[in-house]
């Protein structure tokens, strides 16, 4: 099951790369970065039913990272939007050089 | 759960959820509506759960289903609707067709790329002998082979975590208050 | 009659005599060039600037470059009427001929210590300190007192104490008093380098030290466009001279290994006659002297140099500097005894130059140009000298010449200063050295002008003066080496050596014979006729003061008695015979030898009384006719002179040889200069390529790089997937 297990686990990370560079949306881009944490989860699980429990339970520290960071990411999210009334990418080019 | 080697019911259930994680994964990606593309993302996230206790990580599996579709997808449509995007006419747009391609084409060689390196070889000692992950469980239970290394080996790291999540908390919070200053 | 080797100091015959002091000699010179230096410095600070050229004008007005023959009309001279000396004049007056005396003095009693210590055969060396050792080079700064640095130092001190004495009065009142004497000092410790110096690199310091004091001293009065021009002529034609001298020490040391002159004359005698390393080296040398010696084809600079005050023409461009490269070829005997063609070269140059000088100096209406083109004439006949072996002869020429020149520049002066006090009196403008505008002077100046007329018979080569035994001695010398020596048994570009050594003594002759003339036109013109210079102005016309008079009676002594330096055999019933050659021996002696065969170069009396007589009647002819076909009554004014045609034009303009160099060389180089160095490596290349571009490629990076600071997530997440790429296929493609 681990070459199948990684076959998915590729494809929803490429998935995720295509919709971090097509979207505009910040919240969208967010949710594909989330996506591409669960293709790596995916894999680390498929590697502990052969290699050992580490991966499991570094899986269960990417969970609580992407917790965490959900948090804080959405909070600059809400900041950002109450500042420019929107969450556009496009529109958003403040650190522009 | 113990299974033979490949028993049909197993790789059955095993595709099926993986092909429902994909598809889903890709209609998230289309979707116009943020609203849509997140409930598309907790269907991924579900099917991933089912996947991993497949993988004989049945705890994981539970709390992928606490954790992430049940807390963080939560939070994100929280603020989708908080910010109003749902709205039909806050719709967002992907950029246009040249993008994309281009975007499909720089997936297609992650892709690629992936699959040329997962060809890597890792010794064969390090290898557990088959169906061990499955006798670990039946003896001690799904939680313990996860606990007792995360609270031995990894001790250092548990605990760096939970200070991060402290730090996240307050960060969320300072960030996202609203300043009196602030027009709003 | 050995090679000389180098005996350790402590067991020098000189060791513990006054030659000991010899450091001293060039030093006290040196000395006065700093205090001078320094009070000229102190007076300028306090008195702001000025302008030097105020008192004099210049001594050139404005026809340095005269192209135009009749520049009668000069326009007008800010003459400040005010004489003011010099707040410090006092005390340079005494500085600065002091130190001379006193060097004088002490090359003196170190004569005088080299003739009590009899036949010495090895140089006196006084080491100081270890100045190059580099890799297998090692060269000390160390002073050489042989026979022959001592006769240079001699000429040098002498001559250049009575012309310090003589500046004194010349200069007393130039508002640059102080800062003339301080260059005529440094320019003496400089030449006492040269001729000191126990090497070929530090000789070069003492070469280039005078061609600078020549420079700052020919444009001394440098507010005068054409006094600097000229400055900077001579510089410049003297380094290309330096670059053959440079040359020449490279290859003597690739070929040789060592550059002291006691070490090249040892070294010397392993390589064969008439190689090409030494000859090569020769020609080099050669090269050298031409610059510095004013030969064709550099000499364009001397005629030029009479723009600076006329004591700096006597020293400089008469007794000593220009007298550098003759020494060179003297001390460098042993190389040019094994070089027959770079002799032959040296030979046919110096007779060339002496006679193309002689027939320019027939034209000249500028008594200083006279005496100029006599100069680089007589510095012909002084390698014809040494080019053909004779060193010792070359030498004597140059001391009696040193005499004679000098007397005759110095006399100029007194002529000069005259004329220039007689027009500061009446606000006359005309220029004071134009022979049209004199005459008749020997009633205003009588001392004067029997001094000049015993210099004039001296150059002339009449006995019993000076130039006689000198010049007699060159010719004879070049007639006997013709009959029979390693040159004339050389080819010069395939023409038989003896034919070239006769061909030379041929233009010798002619061009003693034109030496006369002109020498008596000089005088005739000057002297003699009736005074053209203005009612107004003769009255004003006296001899100069003793200051100035005092040194031109001592040259006098000197040009009338020099000859017993050296008399030939053929006359031994008037003194020594040969007292310089025998005292020059343990110097050149060998290599003169060696051009001879391994004997003295001999000819029979008869020959001998026959050339003689030859040069004395040609002489005598060159007086005569002189005196009879120039008619100084003819002469009129400058300002009224028509100006001349046909050949006597060409004479006048020098043969158009410096429009010939400006058009063949200065021209080309200034446009390639200005057009493809300025405008094509400098301004195209480094300024706009390499500066500016490198500039402008940064800008491009910058601009590159803010391309990628575009401020939009979108595409700082590409950078971010373009780099994982990047990552990822460099482990793929492992």
């Amino acid at each position: 099951m681990l070459a199948e297990s990684l076959f998915f686990s590729a494809v929803l990370f490429a998935i995720g790369v295509v919709g971090v560079l097509t979207r505009r949306n910040a919240i969208i881009i967010f949710m594909c970065v989330e996506l591409m944490l669960n293709a790596v989860n995916l894999t680390f699980v498929a590697f502990a039913q052969t290699y050992g429990v580490a991966g499991q339970v570094f899986v269960f520290f990417v969970m609580t990272v992407a917790a965490a960071e959900a948090a804080v990411g959405l909070a600059i999210i809400i900041a950002l939007f109450r500042h420019r009334q929107t969450v556009n990418l496009q529109n958003i080019n403040v650190l522009k050089g | 759960m113990p299974h033979g080697d490949l028993s049909p019911f197993y790789a059955f259930h095993f595709y099926l959820f993986g092909i429902i994680a994909v598809a889903s994964a890709v209609l998230f990606v289309t979707r116009k509506s943020p609203v849509s593309a997140a409930l598309w993302l907790v269907n991924t996230m579900f099917s991933l759960a089912a996947l991993y206790v497949l993988l004989d990580a049945q705890f994981i599996g539970a709390i992928q289903v606490l954790v992430y579709a049940g807390a963080i997808m939560v939070v994100f449509l929280f603020v989708i609707m908080l910010l109003n995007l749902g709205d039909p006419s806050e719709l967002s747009d992907a950029r246009g067709l040249a993008w994309k391609l281009v975007a499909g084409g720089v997936g297609a060689a992650i892709l690629a790329m992936i699959f040329a390196i997962v060809r890597t070889k890792v010794p064969e000692t390090l290898r557990l002998p088959p169906g061990y992950a499955a006798r670990q469980i039946a003896t001690y239970g799904a939680i313990e082979p996860v606990a007792g290394p995360l609270f031995r080996e990894y001790l250092l790291a548990f605990e760096i975590t939970s200070v991060l999540l402290l730090a996240a908390i307050v960060g969320a919070v300072a960030l996202a208050r609203r300043r009196d200053a602030d027009a709003g | 009659m050995m090679l000389q080797e180098v005996s350790a100091v402590a067991t020098h015959p000189l060791a513990n005599t006054a030659a000991s002091w010899l450091w001293a000699i060039p030093v006290l010179p040196l000395l006065g060039f700093v205090i001078n230096g320094v009070l000229s410095l102190v007076a300028a600070y306090h008195a702001g600037p000025s302008d030097p050229g105020a008192a004099h004008g210049s001594d050139e007005q404005g026809s340095a470059h005269s192209a135009d023959a009749a520049s009668s009309h000069q326009p007008d001279q800010v003459h400040a009427h005010a004489v003011v000396r010099h707040r410090y004049a006092a005390i340079t007056s005494i500085v600065g001929p002091l130190v001379l005396v006193m060097s004088f003095g002490l090359a003196v009693a170190a004569f005088f210590a080299m003739r009590g210590a009899g036949t010495m055969e090895a140089p006196f060396i006084q080491n100081y300190f270890r100045w190059i050792p580099v890799g297998d080079l090692s060269i000390d700064a160390a002073f050489q007192l042989d026979q022959l640095s001592m006769v240079m130092t001699l000429v040098v001190t002498g001559v250049g104490m009575l012309i310090h004495v003589f500046s004194v009065g010349y200069m007393r009142d130039d508002p640059g008093y102080p800062r003339y004497f301080a260059y005529l000092n440094l320019f003496v410790f400089f030449m006492l380098v040269l001729v000191l110096g126990a090497s070929y690199p530090l000789m070069f310091i003492g070469w280039e030290g005078v061609g600078l004091c020549s420079y700052l001293l020919i444009g001394f009065w440098f507010s005068e466009k054409a006094n600097a021009d000229a400055g900077k002529k001579a510089f410049i034609v003297n380094r290309i001279g330096d670059f053959g001298f440079l040359i020449a020490m490279f290859m003597m040391f690739s070929s040789l290994g060592v550059l002291d002159f006691v070490g090249v004359n040892a070294a010397v005698g392993k390589l064969p006659l008439g190689g090409l390393a030494v000859t090569a080296i020769c020609l080099f040398l050669f090269l050298g002297c031409a610059g510095k010696s004013a030969q064709i084809p550099l000499y364009v600079w001397l005629p030029d140099a009479m723009a600076g005050p006329t004591p700096v023409s006597a020293l400089i461009h008469a007794a000593t500097m220009v007298t550098a490269g003759v020494y060179l070829v003297a001390r460098s005997s042993a190389l040019f005894s094994l070089a027959p063609v770079a002799g032959l070269t040296v030979v046919i140059v110096g007779a060339l130059t002496a006679i193309v000088a002689a027939t320019i100096g027939l034209k000249q209406w500028d008594i200083k140009k006279v005496l100029a083109y006599s100069t680089v004439s007589q510095l012909g006949y002084m390698f014809i000298g040494v080019g053909s072996g004779a060193y010792a002869a070359g030498v004597f020429h140059l001391v009696t010449h040193a005499f004679f020149k000098a007397l005759l520049f110095l006399g100029s002066g007194s002529v000069i200063y005259a004329m220039h006090a007689a027009y500061h009196h009446t606000g006359n403008h005309e220029d004071a050295q134009d022979m049209r505008n004199m005459g008749g002077l020997k009633a205003n100046l009588p001392v004067t002008f029997g001094l000049m007329w015993i210099a004039t018979l001296a150059i002339s080569g009449i006995p019993p003066f000076a130039g006689f035994f000198s010049k007699d001695e060159i010719l004879g010398s070049v007639f006997a080496r013709a009959h029979e020596s390693t040159l004339a048994s050389a080819t010069w570009f395939g023409i038989p050596g003896s034919w070239i050594l006769y061909l030379s003594y041929a233009f010798g002759l002619a061009a003693a014979f034109m030496t006369a003339i002109y020498m008596t036109r000089m005088m005739l013109y000057t002297f003699h006729g009736p005074n053209r210079t203005g009612e107004r102005e003769r009255e004003h016309l006296h001899e100069a003061p003793w200051v100035m008079t005092g040194p031109l009676v001592v040259l006098g002594v000197l040009s009338a008695v020099g000859g017993w330096l050296n008399l030939p055999s053929l006359l031994s019933a008037l003194g020594p015979v040969g007292a310089m050659e025998h005292w020059l021996e343990p110097v050149v002696g060998h290599a003169t030898l060696a051009v001879t065969g391994g004997h003295a170069a001999e000819m029979a009396h008869a020959t001998e009384w026959t050339l003689i007589g030859g040069a004395v009647a040609i002489a005598v002819a060159g007086i005569v006719f002189a005196w009879a076909r120039l008619k100084p009554a003819s002469l009129v004014p400058a300002r009224d002179a028509v100006p001349s045609k046909g050949f006597a034009r060409v004479l006048e303009n020098k043969y158009y040889v410096d429009e010939a160099y400006d058009a063949a060389i200065v021209r080309p180089t200034v446009g390639v200069s200005r057009l493809l160095l300025w405008r094509g490596v400098d301004s195209g290349l480094i300024d706009g390529l390499l500066v500016n571009g490198t500039a402008a490629l940064a800008r491009l990076m910058g601009w590159l790089g803010s391309q990628l600071q575009s401020g939009q997530v979108g595409t700082y997440a590409w950078v971010l997937v373009v780099g994982v790429l990047a990552v990822l296929g460099a482990f793929t493609l492992r």
